[in-house]
């Protein structure tokens, strides 16, 4: 199909034609006659939000809960600026988007004019590729290129900057093929031989574990299932980092929960000690490996990813699988069977043991109380009253969101929406509105801190224009949570400037945004408050009042190994965490 | 417990030099593509040659000297097939002691004596004379980044005034292409 049309009409055309229902954006001088195609047509239904650093925090919802790209459109200059920290989110996180900027007109680019910024320059760092359109031309092969890049591989942010002339341009049209890309060709299928010595070597373990990541649900739900399917076959323990959690049901016994810096004593325990490990999917990152000379020092070790640089980048590892999870799972699960191996049960009953000794532990387990709400209890409260309908979560960052990911058990991949790797306060609730775009009839809830949500609380805006019921459930300790537990116990509890001195009241603020505020300060009423919040078919901000002081265990303090996990019942441990330096201090 | 939230950094392999040859789409940032992914990642540059190779293609080939431990250089060259625009990436070090040869153009001031010993000197490094005044000669030499570190070195005394070098480009030895 070629015909012939303006760059705006194309854009708008092209979003069409690859299968694009919403665009997150906010409109601006140089994205004019982008805005006046979108007005013409209703294939593509744009939300406005009120940043847009939330579009693309929105379209990162949209997308993780999808499966499909999310793509953004702004303006120049300051537009394309505020995009650049949901563009680094979504690198660091490799989640799939398309992000459209408005330029200058080619003549003034270089000129400062009106607007103007390096959107090609500041964005190369921050983005899987970008590209500058300098004529018409060029722009329907880039924009189907993009999604291309965006999608296959390692997913993550593509941005296409488009100069305010060559939107007005008059050009041929072309679809999107099936080509792929003349450079761009990612391998999906893992090498046999590796796969086959993969599998023997799991076949010989005496004490192996799964460490699973976000390329599982990246890899689509395909992978999750064949990941449970391997997972059950061989009967060994399995633990997730942060981004992967969903991919394996959080119910099942094999299920050991996350591991890392604030993970499970057992699941990062059974990392420190197992002699084979199995990393599907994720990547060695420092929350998870923690002292790296001393991270699983006894065990070989296979890594599955599609990103050929994620492997022996951190850690050395013995058997490297360029692939795609799902591609390598089914030809794992395939070997496996046709090995029919007959694993040491004695060696692996033994493991099991250990691993039951380590769970009597009890790691999560905290101080209850009658007269003080503890923010894990409010978790686990949540968590209970809502696991039977069609939920999905996102968070800010924060103690909050390790507490989420403790207490709450995700049984299916895609519902679980959290910055991991950039870590950025502000994503959960325009994350929530991106959710909730995708999944209309969906309970979405931001589990978030009064710190974090108050970094992008403008997209309540964004809730009550397009009715959202979006649920903001916000654990307020009116600390900044982690910055306070980490001057606890590494600053000598110098709290600085890390107490929310003026917060507003979260009640009266739902009401100036059109949504219904909750508040709740008793244990005894959390359950009632909560499901008066599930109820109200309304944006609702929760104001949960919890414990101010409360840590988040267990905690692998920086510099340490796996094996020496503070715990919050031994308040020897804390005690210990601040060395002799830090007592000087005090 | 230390004060940073990052673990320390682990004991280090001892680095190596190697000298990759990437092929790349001659478009417009490729080289910033490039030469961001170096000083964001924290990689060495010892030394950066680019040109086009095959116009019709429109394919340039980048020479790049970079220092590092295994793990390291390993690295450079999955995060440099990442890129976009790179259709591909060899490490000829890797693949046995590759030809490398660099250009300079010297320029050297004097009359008299350490004149003529300039000269004598470019003579024995096969070095030609591109330019002359009465009292100064610009030198071409070609040869490895060594030689013309002597060469240059040798004329510090006899009245240097400035050293223009290409930087370095390579080739893998035998009947193979890359």
């Amino acid at each position: 199909m070629t015909r012939e049309m303006t760059g705006a009409e194309m854009i708008v055309q092209a979003l069409a034609d690859q299968g694009v229902e919403h665009v997150f954006g906010y409109p601006g001088g140089a994205v004019l006659p982008i805005y006046d195609a979108i007005f013409h047509q209703d294939k593509v239904k744009h939300v406005l939000v009120r940043h847009e650093q939330g579009a693309v925090h929105a379209a990162e919802g949209y997308a993780r809960s999808t499966g499909k790209v999310g793509v953004v459109l702004v303006t120049s200059g300051p537009g394309a600026t505020n995009a650049v920290t949901g563009l680094t989110d979504a690198l660091m996180d490799s989640i799939p988007i398309v992000c459209l900027t408005g330029q200058v007109p080619t003549h003034l680019i270089g000129n400062d004019a009106f607007q103007e910024a390096d959107t090609v320059g500041i964005t190369r760092p921050c983005t899987k590729h970008n590209y500058l359109v300098k004529s018409v031309t060029d722009l329907p092969r880039i924009l189907h290129e993009a999604f291309y890049v965006a999608a296959n591989g390692r997913p993550g942010p593509v941005v296409i900057d488009i100069p305010k002339d060559v939107q007005f341009a008059r050009g041929l049209y072309t679809g999107p093929t099936n080509a792929g890309h003349k450079t761009y060709k990612p391998r999906v299928k893992g090498d046999t031989d590796k796969i086959k010595a993969a599998v023997a070597l799991m076949a010989s373990a005496k004490r192996p574990v799964f460490y699973t990541g976000g390329g599982v649900i990246n890899s689509g739900p395909a992978a999750s299932r064949l990941l449970t399917e391997l997972v059950r076959a061989t009967g060994f323990p399995i633990t997730s980092t942060l981004m992967g959690l969903g991919a394996y049901p959080a119910s099942d016994p094999q299920w050991l929960g996350m591991l890392g810096m604030h993970g499970t004593y057992e699941a990062n325990l059974a990392m420190y000690e197992c002699d084979v490990m199995i990393n599907i999917g994720a990547r060695f990152d420092d929350r998870i490996t923690g002292r790296l000379d001393a991270f699983s020092p006894g065990s070989k070790k296979i890594h599955v990813d599609i990103d050929p640089s994620s492997i022996n980048k951190n850690v050395k590892v013995d058997i490297g699988i360029v692939g795609d999870c799902a591609h390598v799972l089914a030809d794992m699960l395939d070997a496996w069977r046709a090995l029919d191996p007959k694993p040491d049960k004695e060696a692996l009953g033994a493991w099991w043991r250990q691993i039951d000794a380590w769970r009597a532990r009890k790691c999560l387990a905290y101080r209850k109380s009658d007269d003080i709400i503890k923010p894990q209890y409010a978790i686990e409260r949540l968590y209970a009253l809502t696991r039977d309908r069609d939920t999905y979560i996102t968070t800010e960052v924060g103690q909050h969101q390790m507490w989420a990911a403790q207490f709450y058990k995700f049984e299916q991949p895609r519902r679980w929406m959290t910055s991991g790797g950039l870590g950025t306060m502000g994503y959960g609730l325009p994350a929530a509105v991106g959710v909730q775009i995708a999944h209309p009839d969906a309970l979405v809830i931001d589990i978030a801190g009064e710190a974090s949500v108050l970094m992008n609380m403008q997209e309540m805006s964004t809730a009550a224009q397009y009715r959202l019921p979006i649920k903001v459930f916000i654990l307020n300790n009116q600390y900044m949570g982690m910055v306070r537990q980490w001057q606890e116990l590494l600053h000598g509890g110098r709290y600085s400037e890390s107490y929310s001195a003026a917060l507003p009241d979260f009640v009266k603020l739902a009401e100036a945004y059109h949504a219904v505020g909750i508040r709740c300060d008793k244990p005894g009423d959390l359950d009632d408050a909560i499901r008066e919040m599930i109820s109200v078919d309304r944006a609702v901000i929760f104001d949960c009042v919890v414990d101010k002081e409360e840590n988040c265990f267990p905690m692998i303090p920086s510099g340490k190994a796996h094996n020496e996990m503070l715990m919050g019942d031994n308040p020897e441990d804390i005690e210990k965490a601040i060395d002799e330096k830090g007592k000087i201090l005090v | 417990m230390s004060t940073t939230h990052y673990p320390a950094a682990t004991a280090i392999e001892r680095p190596e030099r190697h000298t990759l040859a990437v092929i790349v789409d001659n478009e417009p940032g490729v080289l910033a593509r490039v030469i961001g992914l170096f000083s964001g990642r924290g990689y060495n540059i010892e030394s950066l040659t680019v040109s086009e190779t095959e116009h019709e293609k429109h394919l340039s080939r980048i020479t790049i000297v970079t220092t590092g431990t295994p793990m390291v250089i390993e690295q450079i060259k999955n995060q440099l097939e990442r890129l976009v625009p790179v259709h591909r990436v060899t490490d000829l070090t890797a693949a046995g002691a590759p030809i490398e040869r660099e250009l300079a153009m010297v320029k050297v001031r004097g009359r008299g004596e350490s004149r003529v010993e300039a000269l004598r000197l470019a003579d024995a490094f096969r070095a030609r004379v591109i330019d002359a005044t009465i009292e100064s000669f610009i030198f071409e030499i070609t040869g490895r980044p060594e030689k013309i570190d002597g060469f240059v070195e040798l004329m510090l005394p006899l009245g240097l005034v400035e050293v223009s070098r290409t930087g370095v480009v390579a080739i893998s030895r035998g009947p193979e292409g890359m």
